[in-house]
């Protein structure tokens, strides 16, 4: 009896390793693991990447599938379209406009939330509240808080001199329009980035500053904000990714007007698609955007890894 | 900052109000944010009745729902191949897949849009769902959380001569339950929301979803200045997320703190 357990014993000891190994490495098992996804990666990513700069290089007229190879015709007429040159600073200053008000306001809700009581959690909840709900139901309520004579921002920011303006309808207010409710829409987003890593900041680091006689703002200033570099990166790849892909207030709100003041990179594309049937266009434009979206994951990606490894 | 939580929140206030505000108020009323009237649910009648909000539903519904069940598949497997298996080019499919965190689906709308013509899946539901079913993002929360568990774990069952689906089932998919919750939140709530793309690829308005139901129907009501009816509109749309945000709160902050990228 006790030695045919012993050898049991040894037997699994020495099957273990190799059993577990042979596991780990049978052949085929990772890649088919893998094949559920990179079938839809293939279809939805890889060959959609290749056929949209294939397609970038040909003219494509109605009933002809195949178009005529022109080169970079497609991305002249493209650069020659004074409507893409405005979408594309629009998109610039809508960028530049959203993210250091984003940012900011993000980091003072975090500080100033940071403390668990009952009242920050509700407050902190009304702050990423506009996170959860679609851009298409938020565009569709700040049309009327936007509207001129009788929105809510005439009716109870009137006395205070925002009387009457037309938020919407004036091609210099427009872009800051569709700002601000950017800036409403995520800042309670990526305040949650920076709770998690104010969290992440060592109590001593504070308690030293504290000790070397800092006031909270030194505090805050020189060792907090340093501190928080790397979830600043993180935030900023998102941002940046968001301001080139969210155009569904511009869809409900202004469809890229007045007078294109509020037509971005993403809204063009569409625009140029739906609207005037030009693949040729459409399709460089989409290039341009996959460069600048690339651009951005090369500063991204190590901000990414940073970032995650920062929330542990 | 009580006063700065009350501000955030007053476009959800302005909306309740005036989707309960009776008809014949003024202009000038109509922006108060003080239920000073006898509430109503005309709008919301009105609302439901010029917009075929029902069908919307179920077809958002069958969306969020289709695109969540391939992807949980598709990014457990993915997953675990990347937390424990040791396969060559592993690193380079790694990249690979990341790819898509960057160059995200709605860039590549216009020839996705010839992919679903050419598959035969435009103008439907199936087209609204296939660019979402692999997830890059979910393979990545995923293989995070399966590398967290110990090997132990799973050496025991391998020992004990479980197969391997039933190892992925019964040993590590309970570990990390809560890392699906999370993804399947976020998943949810991005594809409940999305317009541009379920814009694009359908074209009857019987397979339309919610938000593009939504859309169509705030420019509609806005052409006619019915702000009580677009607030009703709204208010119908975003109801089940309010619900769900004030049932599972903390749920849904800690997925949005995973999320990251969508």
């Amino acid at each position: 009896m006790e030695t045919a357990q012993e050898v049991e014993l040894v037997v699994t000891a020495e099957a273990r390793p190799l059993g577990l190994a042979r596991w780990r490495k049978t052949g085929a098992r990772p890649y088919l693991l893998l094949a559920p996804s990179l079938f839809f990666l293939l279809l939805f990513t890889y060959l959609p990447i290749a056929r949209v700069i294939r397609d970038s290089l040909y003219l494509q007229h109605l009933g002809d599938q195949a178009g005529r190879f022109v080169g970079l015709a497609n991305y002249a007429r493209l650069f020659a379209d004074e409507k893409f040159r405005t979408a594309l600073l629009n998109n610039l200053a809508y960028g530049a406009g959203t993210l250091l008000p984003t940012i900011v306001l993000a980091i003072a809700f975090a500080v100033l939330l940071q403390r668990s009581t009952r009242l920050n959690a509700v407050i902190r909840a009304c702050l990423f509240f506009p996170t959860v709900v679609p851009l298409t139901a938020a565009a569709g309520l700040w049309i009327f808080i936007f509207l001129p004579n009788g929105g809510l921002i005439d009716y109870y920011l009137g006395p205070l001199g925002l009387r009457s303006i037309n938020w919407l309808g004036n091609p210099d207010l427009a872009l800051a329009a569709l700002s601000i409710l950017t800036v409403w829409k995520n800042a309670g987003y990526y305040m949650l980035f920076y709770l998690a890593g104010l969290q992440a900041i060592p109590g001593e680091a504070l308690e030293a500053a504290l000790l070397d006689g800092a006031n909270g703002w030194q505090r805050f200033w020189h060792v907090t904000l340093p501190l928080l570099r790397p979830t600043t990166a993180f935030v900023v790849a998102i941002a940046l990714v968001n301001v080139v892909t969210n155009v569904d207030h511009v869809i409900v709100m202004t469809h890229g007007g007045p007078n294109n003041a509020t037509n971005l990179l993403l809204y063009y594309i569409f625009q140029t698609q739906t609207e005037f049937h030009d693949p040729g266009k459409a399709t460089a434009a989409t290039v341009v955007s996959l460069a600048a979206l690339l651009a951005i994951s090369f500063f991204g990606l190590r901000a990414l890894e940073r970032g995650i490894r920062h929330e542990g | 900052m009580a006063g700065v939580g009350f501000v955030w929140s007053t476009p959800f206030l302005w909306m309740i109000v005036a989707a309960l505000r009776p008809e014949g108020y003024g202009p000038a009323e109509l922006a108060s944010l003080a239920p000073d009237f006898v509430p109503t649910l005309e709008n919301f009648r009105l609302a439901w009745e010029s917009a075929d909000f029902l069908v919307n539903y179920a077809n958002t519904l069958i969306v969020v729902c289709g695109i969540l069940g391939v992807q949980l598949v598709t990014v457990t497997l993915a997953g675990y191949a990347f937390a424990r298996l040791e396969f060559r080019f592993k690193e380079a499919l790694f990249y690979l897949f990341l790819l898509q965190l960057m160059l995200v689906p709605p860039i590549l709308i216009i020839p996705n849009l010839t992919t679903a013509v050419r598959l035969g899946i435009y103008d439907t539901l199936i087209g609204v769902m296939a660019p979402y079913m692999a997830s890059a993002f979910g393979t990545f929360l995923m293989r995070q959380a399966f590398r967290a568990v110990p090997r132990d774990f799973e050496d025991a069952a391998v020992i004990d001569g479980c197969s391997f689906l039933a190892l992925l089932r019964h040993v590590m998919l309970p570990l990390v339950r809560p890392t699906l919750v999370a993804f399947a939140i976020v998943s949810v709530v991005a594809h409940w929301n999305e317009l541009l793309w379920p814009l694009m690829v359908v074209n009857s308005p019987k397979r339309q979803t919610l938000v593009v139901g939504l859309a169509s129907f705030t420019q509609a009501s806005e052409g006619a200045a019915e702000w009580g009816l677009i607030a009703a509109g709204t208010l119908l749309v975003t109801l089940p997320l309010i619900l769900a945000f004030i049932a599972f709160q903390r749920q849904f902050v800690n997925s949005f703190m995973f999320s990251g990228l969508k």
